[in-house]
């Protein structure tokens, strides 16, 4: 595979895009490098993936992406003080433990941190629960009781987050079926791809 | 039975047990003579020596496909394959080296070489010092791994292999591996570092001392003479191997394989061998000293205990390793205490520090520092995924 199909995982694109030529980049939680992969080939990005999963980082090896097979929740003890361009958190910063400690190291290790997360204010969400029933959706396709999705947020509870911890917002794109929503983000995108400096 | 039909009796028999489709097959070692003196980092000089080797697979016309293989404590440069003069020998690599397996001979061309110092034919104290016309015992230099990565790169010079593939090899062949990237770094692609550890913990180096004192203190030593003495310090042999079995295996592989099962059922109160894990490690021990010649044994201990690139980088590992440019697989195995998976996260953090092209796995395996040389799928998918990327780096 060369480049990202619009219908795999959209967050990748908005991501793509923020990302400069030649920067230098940690993907934590990389999976099977495909996004890693993509920067490689597409922005000349050089870096690493973390990842635990033993069948992941198999597959990052075959993908031509050098992994660190490490449990991010142990912080990220290896990666000296701003040593990369961007760090970017796809799709775990919702079941992380520690969410705090992680964003803190994501900006201790690099300059730009990027997260991306579904939100939980998407009105379908709401009206799951509205239902009376926790949501079930593609982007939180887990059941209340085998989710690994312990804190999960809405695009605006984020934002709290960071303005309560000096967190500076640099760029935002919420998605919405791989298209960026500007009306009312909260309420109508499903998935928020956020950019912040310290 | 005549001679000849014996040992087709027992070939056969080790073809039976050894799945040949995927072997390497009958394997003879060769011998290389070098002339130039090898000045060693003690101070001392080699003035000649001899290194055996075997290899496996075949050179491609540009000479790009070849992986060296250096070996640990106890091992030799039987790593793969039957063993021509002795059937029932079979490489001690030969579960990841050979056809089909992840180092694949069919892609690569492998060398394994026994390290000078060393007790399985290249030069080390049982061969004769030119000198005296005596066998040097005692007498042979301390050698370090540096040492043997500058006589393995000679060997390399005289098969006209100007940069290998990889450079692989699990604990202390490790080391050799990370010193190869370190001493030329243009020599190799990538450094394949299995089971390592920047240098050795105190505790590491207790371990050797205890190993070291049993020898040295086995009335049989005569100062490391023994050989002139038609003597052998086998006792010191023993032990010094005993101490070192309890090290490769994790506390819960020990407690699964032997527990505190008494091999007669009940208690004898006595000395006698009693419990299972004695026996395992008496059995050990005698077949070790059989083999193994104390002198090599002091000496790759003493390799051991002094490899530390770091050292002369005021301590720092992360300039040590500034100079490498191959790929670094570091692999560790979480229930490994003699070579902790903390060890290998220090030489994969000085490599993030230079922006090196690493690759970290740490496997969940329950064997402990064993592991690297046991035949564990999910660590050998690996392996085989790493070549196959070098394979497609080399390939035209």
């Amino acid at each position: 595979m060369t480049g990202l199909n619009s219908n795999q995982r959209p967050d990748f694109a908005a991501i793509a895009q923020w990302v400069k030529r030649d920067a230098h980049v940690l993907d934590l939680g990389c999976g099977d490098g495909t996004l890693l992969k993509y920067l490689q080939q597409a922005r000349g990005v050089t870096g690493y993936g973390v990842e635990i999963d033993d069948g992941n980082v198999l597959e990052c090896v075959k993908n031509g992406v050098h992994v660190i097979q490490s449990d991010l929740e142990r912080g990220l003890a290896e990666f000296a003080d701003n040593s990369f361009d961007y760090v970017v958190l796809s799709q775990t910063l919702q079941a992380m433990r520690n969410t705090e400690r992680i964003v803190r190291e994501m900006l201790r290790v690099g300059r730009t941190g990027i997260v991306t997360f579904p939100n939980f204010g998407y009105w379908k969400n709401r009206l799951q629960i509205l239902r009376g029933r926790m949501p079930v959706s593609e982007n939180l396709p887990f059941e209340w009781f085998n989710t690994p999705n312990i804190h999960l947020c809405t695009v605006a509870d984020f934002e709290k987050f960071c303005g309560e911890r000096g967190i500076r917002i640099v760029g935002r794109t919420v998605l919405t079926d791989g298209r960026a929503v500007n009306l009312l983000p909260n309420l109508l995108g499903e998935l928020a791809v956020y950019q912040f400096g310290g | 039975m005549t001679p000849a039909r014996k040992l087709r009796g027992f070939f056969m028999a080790a073809i039976k047990t050894h799945d040949l489709t995927r072997s390497v097959g009958i394997v003879t070692p060769q011998t290389a003579r070098f002339t130039a003196p090898l000045p060693l980092r003690s101070g001392a000089v080699l003035h000649g020596y001899e290194l055996v080797y075997e290899t496996y697979g075949t050179l491609n016309t540009d000479r790009s496909n070849a992986v060296l293989v250096c070996h640990a404590l106890n091992a030799s440069h039987h790593v793969a394959g039957i063993d021509a003069a002795d059937s029932g020998n079979i490489g001690w690599w030969d579960n990841m080296i050979g056809p089909g397996k992840p180092l694949d001979t069919r892609r690569f061309f492998v060398i394994g070489v026994n390290n000078l110092g060393g007790c399985h034919g290249s030069t080390g104290p049982l061969s004769i010092n030119p000198e005296t016309g005596k066998p040097w015992g005692g007498d042979f230099p301390v050698v370090t791994v540096e040492d043997w990565v500058d006589a393995q790169a000679r060997l390399a010079d005289q098969l006209g292999i100007t940069q290998f593939a990889a450079v692989m090899g699990g604990s202390l062949g490790a080391m050799q591996a990370l010193a190869w990237a370190i001493r030329y770094p243009q020599r190799l692609r990538h450094s394949i570092v299995i089971a390592c550890a920047p240098n050795l913990s105190a505790q590491n180096i207790a371990f050797n001392e205890v190993a070291r004192q049993a020898i040295l203190t086995d009335p049989d030593f005569h100062n490391g003479n023994y050989q002139s003495r038609q003597a052998v310090p086998k006792r010191g042999l023993r032990v010094a191997r005993m101490v070192g079995h309890i090290t490769y295996l994790s506390d819960d592989e020990m407690a699964s394989k032997f527990g505190r099962q008494l091999k007669h059922g009940k208690p004898g109160y006595g000395f006698d061998t009693e419990f299972e894990i004695e026996s395992y490690l008496r059995h050990q021990g005698n077949k070790f000293a059989e083999y193994f010649d104390a002198n090599t044994y002091l000496r790759i201990t003493k390799a051991l205990d002094y490899f530390d690139p770091a050292l002369d980088h005021g301590g720092s590992l992360a300039q040590a390793l500034e100079v490498v440019t191959a790929g670094v697989l570091v692999i560790s195995f979480t229930t490994d205490w003699r070579f902790s998976p903390e060890r290998s996260r220090e030489i994969v953090r000085a490599l993030l520090d230079n922006r090196a092209q690493v690759t970290y796995a740490e496997i969940d395996a329950p064997h402990g520092h064993d592991a690297f040389l046991l035949d564990d799928a999910r660590y050998h998918r690996l392996v085989a995924a790493y070549f196959e990327r070098v394979h497609r780096e080399i390939a035209p």
